[in-house]
């Protein structure tokens, strides 16, 4: 193991089900209900996970959802526009923080 | 090796054939629908993903007497549609007499067109005689956006080909159902294509509500992974995952409803393929009679030849060069 990701260790996602395959066949079936098209289109679904992909910062998520936004007829323009609302949301986060910081100097200074 | 049976080479998926446990679908069946008549590589594109690896100064193309040949066979078997394709099937000299001869003898005549090729003067009058001749249209439009069409096939083609689709609607195309204008998308890349519906969903309303184009159907079609398609992949190092991706998606339900059991297929110089993609890979019919050796003999089910480049054809809900397959 050179790195702490190995691009094989995707396809062995399902080694985790070993010591408790009850939870994972629960997990399964709920992962693929949830992808499942709904009130949102299966397509909109793998874009959002992409955009959640990317703001969780997973490798295996990002080269997944990579590939199956592209299966599900979405094109780079789309996918970059979810990144961007990934991108946003996370740093939206990190400032609306900022008035935790605020709050505790306010308090604190003269 | 040819760089076209490449996928045939790969060891870690085994042999499309193999893959067949019904020997019923093997062969062809009881009837055949569809002549599919290849009448030249020549074409004014060179698109990347292109199987036929059509392009311009090919001089490949189909002559009168080929055609006249594939006109008897027509007459002879009852095919209910003849498919018309290329290259740019309209960059054939006799391409407009072999439309109206066709039309004669069969009902049902599709072109599949490049539609950029009817911007060019020699050509311009083809949507009044598309129109005239009520011939359904396959048009090739990989994407509802310019960005990914023209990477696909070259600079400025999605605008072209919006200008050429506007005219056809203006001809009646895409709302009199009688002249019927269809969508061909393939994947712009080693990945398959989305579900049917879904993507012909957003084409509809993309086209219509950017453009004011209304189509009837998108066909969703997987890129075979032979010619200009598979030359991209080996270059982009793409070959072996796409070809796992594709035998991971193997679906036996498509099998019955495969394109090669319904149609025959005539390439330029009159040879007989299976398919479109079997004569890109140069696999002949297993008795490698040629559509003279066809005319006054009846028809009798011919066992089909496949390589592992049929995988594409029955991938995930399977693919055909009318859409998908179904299963």
């Amino acid at each position: 193991m050179n790195t702490y990701y190995n691009l094989e260790d995707l396809g062995k996602f399902d080694t985790i089900g070993e010591e408790a395959p009850v939870m994972w066949e629960n997990f399964m079936k709920y992962y693929s209900s949830v992808f499942e098209a709904g009130a949102l289109t299966s397509r909109e679904k793998s874009l959002i996970a992409l955009a959640v992909a990317h703001a969780i910062q997973c490798p295996y998520c990002i080269d997944s959802y990579t590939q199956d936004c592209l299966s599900k007829g979405a094109n780079e323009e789309q996918m970059t526009e979810a990144v961007h609302v990934a991108a946003a949301i996370r740093g939206g986060a990190t400032l609306v923080h900022g008035v935790q910081m605020k709050n505790i100097v306010k308090k604190l200074e003269l | 090796m040819e760089i076209s049976n490449y996928p045939q080479y790969l060891t870690q998926i085994p042999d499309f054939e193999s893959c067949i446990k019904n020997e019923k679908v093997k062969l062809t069946s009881d009837v055949l629908d569809v002549l599919q008549v290849n009448i030249g590589k020549l074409c004014n594109l060179s698109c990347k993903h292109c199987h036929v690896e059509a392009g311009p100064g090919i001089n490949e193309v189909m002559h009168k007497n080929v055609m006249e040949a594939c006109l008897k066979l027509c007459h002879q078997y009852g095919f209910k549609t003849i498919d018309i394709t290329g290259g740019a099937p309209e960059m054939n000299p006799d391409f407009e007499w072999f439309v109206e001869e066709s039309k004669k003898v069969c009902g049902h005549v599709i072109v599949r067109t490049n539609l950029v090729i009817m911007m060019d003067k020699p050509y311009n009058h083809l949507p009044q005689f598309y129109a005239d001749h009520k011939v359904e249209l396959v048009c090739s439009l990989p994407y509802y956006s310019p960005k990914d069409v023209n990477r696909q096939r070259g600079d400025n083609v999605f605008e072209g080909s919006i200008k050429v689709l506007k005219k056809l609607n203006e001809l009646g195309y895409g709302r009199d159902p009688e002249l019927i204008l269809n969508i061909a998308y393939n994947p712009g890349g080693a990945f398959l294509p989305p579900d049917q519906n879904s993507i012909e969903r957003e084409y509809m309303s993309k086209l219509e509500a950017e453009y004011g184009i209304s189509i009837n159907r998108v066909l969703t079609i997987t890129n075979s992974p032979i010619g200009r398609f598979a030359k991209f992949l080996v270059r982009s190092g793409n070959l072996e995952d796409y070809m796992l991706k594709l035998y991971k998606s193997f679906n036996p339900a498509t099998l019955e409803s495969m394109m090669c059991r319904k149609q025959l297929s005539v390439s330029w110089d009159g040879k007989l393929y299976d398919c479109d993609f079997n004569q890109a890979a140069d696999m002949p019919i297993k008795s490698a009679e040629t559509i003279a050796d066809y005319l006054n003999k009846p028809y009798g089910k011919r066992h089909i030849r496949f390589g592992n480049h049929c995988f594409a054809c029955t991938a995930g809900q399977g693919s055909s060069c009318g859409g998908t397959t179904g299963g």
